[in-house]
């Protein structure tokens, strides 16, 4: 197979492997040895797949790579149209290094329904990596729209307590938030006879869509609320702690490490890149509700007895932290918003396993439950620090490179923003340290914690890529930050057009 | 009309052969009505379903058959009252292929039932002919005559279960309200007549184009849409459906919910696309505000799922009805896609929730779904899709059902529609999920015995499925061809102009 057609194909065989893993895995007898191997197989084969793309990137084109554009349905002109430049390049990759994570950490922990919970794994990061590839506004909300029954089947069969209620809420605050987005689309569809993503961009640019500045930033709220519910931005998130809690360790892991990361994609690629008039008017309420949700997020984190909770609440502060950055329309900004997204997912991503690991042990999420772990369960301990010190922006990993850059992003574009955001960072490593020394140092408070026992062979497999990439982005960013940065420019590019034409209005 | 017959000579008095090739389907589905109710007394007891069921299965075949002889002489027949075209023959074919379901997957439960019954067999079938005939009659007076055919079979249909009071109040309740309803739309025939001199639709069409539309002929649209609204379950005439779904035989309702809704739809959009009346767009509008959301809020505290697919079902008419505020031929033919993928969802539904039901319809309440998707983990799997579908979930017909009405109405303009739409759509996904989670989330409490079902009802819940999936993820064909055969449908003069950008003046 000669090099262009495999770059064609590659998309679709990223994202479509799984899926089609998942219904093979339908066809394996019940043996659950079986199933957990050969879906860890696919997600691993998945993976090398997508490893092709950072590998044969072509990082001074900004256009869209390795597309593929077929018509898939004459009338209305929907195509498949697939794509990735650097903002959706690392996304794809981070579904497909934490699924096969994901596998192996739910090796043990899952022992009731083995198949479903693994096809519907499988299903669920093909739905993701689609959101991340279709350049089609329809295929896009195809697949955002797939990723909701998986990930609510996962919360509400195989999650805790309350799991039906967080799975129903879950569903229905994301279901109702996103026909919104669909109004929008059919909006779009309907005044330019496109679906395609760059063709509305361009015709919308060129002021070629009639009606378009009545309705615009009615199409801009459409879009924003799927989004800012799905990030979630500070009024919205009440769903995310629900959901963490109740959900099973692997749906937390993608949850928080991909599916949040669809709400601020979607912000950058389609508010930012269809609407940039409308982003700028916007700008200053979203970058307050923010900033609100930096510091509530970390103050509410802080006072959580449960420790599922407090990384739930921390997401919501870190995600506050690329809305800001996103919203600051500053190349630094944007570029740490990215960079933030990768880091939150594996570092958060990482929280979440070392969390479903404590109560696999002890069947509880009360920090209070624990304390002084650290000399039962030394390997934990010290693998829970390098994620912990991660999350909380230590320089040398990646939470750190990130969050700096999208405050100097913050304070480029007005100081108080900045200055707020910062809090953040002293918030984080208060909440986080904080409870890092109430469950491990000290003495051991339970005598039954006593007795734990350290990191398995298979949570090691899950738990030190993590590690390792925390530290590899933290030491090198320039990996990603060199895709990402000329994906960043070209978004950026409108702005430079509005802000100019703004500043020549007040001067 | 004998004026015309002159006109063309004698031999017109008579039929002539390409007239009954245009309605041969329904030729085939009567005469193996005739022969169930003649074999019914003839065959042995023990053996009498399953021979009945054999028989009446080939016919619905054999119909199915036989639209494809109607398909290749397109055209008008008998004086001008039936006209083939590809609008009619997509109704035919949907409406004889439910039939062909229901009788494959009403085989399990009458047995089940212990309900003994040739007639009931031949009464899917005669009830089918009249559906079809809707579908291609273009005279109001012969639409009626069909649209009696097709009722008088479902009111006896939906009182089958004899041994139950709920199936006779469901069987006297549809009847007395249904010849209420059909009775306006005679009413509305009538005034037609009066205020055109015709009872033809193309006849009446041409007439109001010629001069201002008089405010009889308002009138009289607005009672056969009573009539017809009535048949399709649109607010504010919906107030039957959950009684007679609940007491009605599950098959039945499956049939009901879908084949006599399509045919009622075909006429309706003939009605409303080819006559013409602009001016009723806000009766229709507020028609379907009404039925989505007072089908989604009524389903939403619903205990029975028969009842709660019952106000699904009027919630998915108003969806339907949102197509025919839109421009005429994008309406249309989603119009039409929407009712193909209903009929395929809500059958496949229908069958699993009546094979869970068992005897007597003992097990329709939603604490017997509980962990249904443990003990029986395919029909649940199966049931689960035509509920995802049911709810828009994409690579599911529903999905693009709803996704092309919406599309058409915003296409119109009708942002708000839309937007009532579309919210009702999230409220709705609620309750179809409610069904999943008590089949997935939750543990059985109490025993509820699933037989394993049998090939026929397996077969019929498979064509189900694959029409559903089909439909999510290949919609490319069928909607071609409602696109075409809704081009044929709506006058020339009426079409939109073939650019995306129409800038089309607000409408509400």
């Amino acid at each position: 197979m000669s090099i262009e057609t495999l770059s064609s194909m590659i998309l679709t065989l990223v994202t479509f492997t799984p899926l089609a893993g998942g219904l093979l895995l339908i066809m394996i007898p019940r043996r659950d040895r079986d199933i957990r191997v050969f879906a860890l197989f696919i997600s691993l084969i998945t993976f090398v797949f997508s490893l092709h793309l950072p590998l044969h990137f072509q990082r001074a084109q900004v256009d869209f790579q390795f597309q593929v554009d077929r018509q898939w349905v004459t009338t209305p002109n929907i195509h498949y149209h697939m794509g990735i430049d650097g903002i959706s390049l690392w996304l794809v990759v981070l579904t497909t290094f934490l699924t096969p994570l994901c596998i192996l950490i739910s090796w043990k922990s899952i022992h009731e329904r083995v198949k479903e919970f693994f096809i519907l794994l499988l299903i669920l990061e093909t739905a993701l990596i689609g959101v991340f590839t279709s350049l089609d506004l329809f295929l896009f909300y195809f697949f955002w729209e797939a990723t909701l029954i998986p990930m609510a089947l996962l919360i509400g069969i195989f999650g805790h307590e309350r799991k039906v209620y967080a799975a129903v809420k879950f569903f229905m605050y994301t279901m109702i938030a996103s026909v919104f987005m669909l109004a929008a689309i059919l909006w779009l569809y309907a005044h330019t006879g496109s679906f395609d993503f760059v063709t509305i961009r361009d015709q919308i640019a060129s002021g070629a869509v009639p009606a378009f500045p009545a309705a615009a930033q009615w199409l801009f709220l459409g879009f924003f609320l799927a989004f800012a519910v799905k990030v979630p931005l500070f009024p919205f998130h009440t769903w995310l702690p629900d959901a963490h809690v109740e959900a099973p360790t692997a749906g937390s892991v993608l949850l928080a490490g991909v599916l949040l990361k669809m709400g601020t994609y979607g912000l950058l690629r389609l508010n930012l890149g269809l609407f940039p008039e409308q982003a700028r008017h916007n700008a200053p309420w979203i970058m307050v509700l923010a900033l609100i949700g930096i510091i509530y997020g970390a103050l509410v984190a802080m006072v959580q007895p449960n420790m599922k909770k407090l990384i739930a609440y921390s997401s919501v502060s870190h995600l506050g932290f690329v809305v800001l950055g996103i919203f600051s329309f500053t190349q630094a900004g944007l570029n740490g918003a990215m960079f933030v997204m990768l880091a939150h997912g594996i570092s958060t991503g990482g929280l979440f396993m070392l969390a479903g690991i404590l109560h696999e042990r002890r069947h509880t999420y009360e920090i209070t439950e624990f304390g002084g772990l650290a000399a039962p369960m030394p390997m934990y301990a010290m693998s829970y620090l390098v994620i912990v010190l991660a999350s909380a922006g230590l320089p040398l990993l990646n939470g750190f490179i990130g969050e700096f850059l999208v405050l100097s992003g913050a304070f480029q574009d007005r100081a108080v923003y900045g200055i707020l955001g910062a809090t953040g960072i002293i918030w984080s490593s208060i909440y986080l340290l904080w409870m890092y020394q109430r469950v491990f140092y000290g003495k051991v408070t339970h005598p039954v914690n006593n007795s734990l026992g350290d990191l398995s062979g298979f949570e090691k497999m899950a738990v030190w890529p993590c590690a390792a990439a925390a530290l590899v982005m933290g030491v090198a960013p320039i990996v990603w930050l060199g895709a990402i940065d000329p994906a960043v420019q070209s978004a950026l590019t409108p702005f430079v057009r509005v802000a100019s034409r703004m500043v020549g209005q007040q001067w | 009309m004998v004026t015309l017959a002159i006109t063309e000579g004698y031999s017109r008095m008579l039929p002539q052969g390409a007239d009954y090739v245009r309605i041969l389907p329904e030729i085939i589905l009567s005469i193996f009505g005739m022969i169930v109710m003649v074999l019914e007394p003839l065959v042995d007891e023990e053996k009498n379903q399953k021979v009945i069921g054999i028989v009446a299965l080939f016919g619905a075949l054999a119909g199915l058959g036989a639209t494809w002889f109607m398909a290749q002489s397109p055209g008008l027949a008998f004086w001008n009252m039936v006209q083939v075209d590809g609008f009619s023959v997509f109704f035919h074919v949907l409406v004889i292929a439910i039939a062909a379901i229901v009788i494959l997957s009403s085989y399990e439960y009458m047995t089940v039932q212990r309900i003994r019954a040739g007639e009931y067999y031949a009464l899917i079938l005669f009830g089918t002919v009249g559906m079809a005939l809707m579908s291609s009659a273009v005279e109001l007076v012969l639409i009626f005559i069909a649209l009696e055919i097709s009722s008088i079979s479902s009111y006896v249909l939906a009182g089958f279960r004899k041994h139950y009071a709920a199936s006779a109040e469901s069987s006297l309740k549809y009847f007395l309200l249904g010849s209420f309803a059909t009775a306006f739309f005679l009413y509305g025939v009538a005034l037609m007549f009066g205020a055109t001199g015709s009872t033809n639709i193309d006849q009446i069409s041409r007439a109001l184009r010629a001069g201002p539309i008089p405010l009889l002929a308002f009138v009289a649209v607005a009672f056969m849409f009573v009539g017809l609204g009535f048949k399709v379950a649109a607010a504010p005439f919906h107030i039957w459906t959950p009684d007679v779904y609940e007491g009605a035989p599950g098959p039945v309702v499956g049939f009901m919910s879908t084949a006599p809704k399509a045919a009622a739809f075909a006429v309706l959009l003939r009605i409303v696309f080819v006559i013409d009346v602009h001016a009723m767009l806000w009766v229709i509008w507020i028609a379907a505000a009404f039925s989505m959301t007072l089908g989604n809020v009524g389903a939403l505290v619903q205990n029975n799922v028969k009842r709660l697919l019952a106000y699904s079902s009027i919630a998915h008419a108003g969806y339907l009805l949102i197509a025919f505020a839109a421009e005429p031929s994008l309406g249309a033919s989603a119009a039409m896609f929407y009712t193909a993928s209903y009929a395929a969802m809500n059958l496949g539904a229908f069958a699993v929730v009546s094979h869970f039901a068992n005897v007597g319809e003992r097990y329709v309440t939603l604490e017997d779904y509980e962990g249904l998707g443990r003990s029986s983990p395919m029909l649940a799997a199966m049931l689960t899709v035509f509920l995802l579908s049911l709810i828009g979930i994409p690579m599911t017909g529903g999905f693009f059902a709803k996704f092309y009405v919406f599309s058409a109405a915003v296409k119109a303009n009708l942002i708000w529609l839309t937007v009532i739409g579309v919210l009702n759509s999230g409220i709705g996904a609620y309750y179809y999920l409610r069904i999943l989670v008590m089949m997935y989330m939750r543990e059985s409490r109490k025993e509820v015995p699933v037989d394993q079902p049998t090939l026929a009802l397996r077969i019929a819940i498979a064509v189900c499925l694959l029409a559903t999936i089909y439909l999510g993820i290949f919609p490319n064909w069928t909607l071609r061809y409602t696109q075409d055969s809704a081009h044929e449908l709506i006058p020339q003069a009426q079409q939109a102009p073939a650019s995306p950008n129409l800038a089309s003046p607000a409408k509400l």
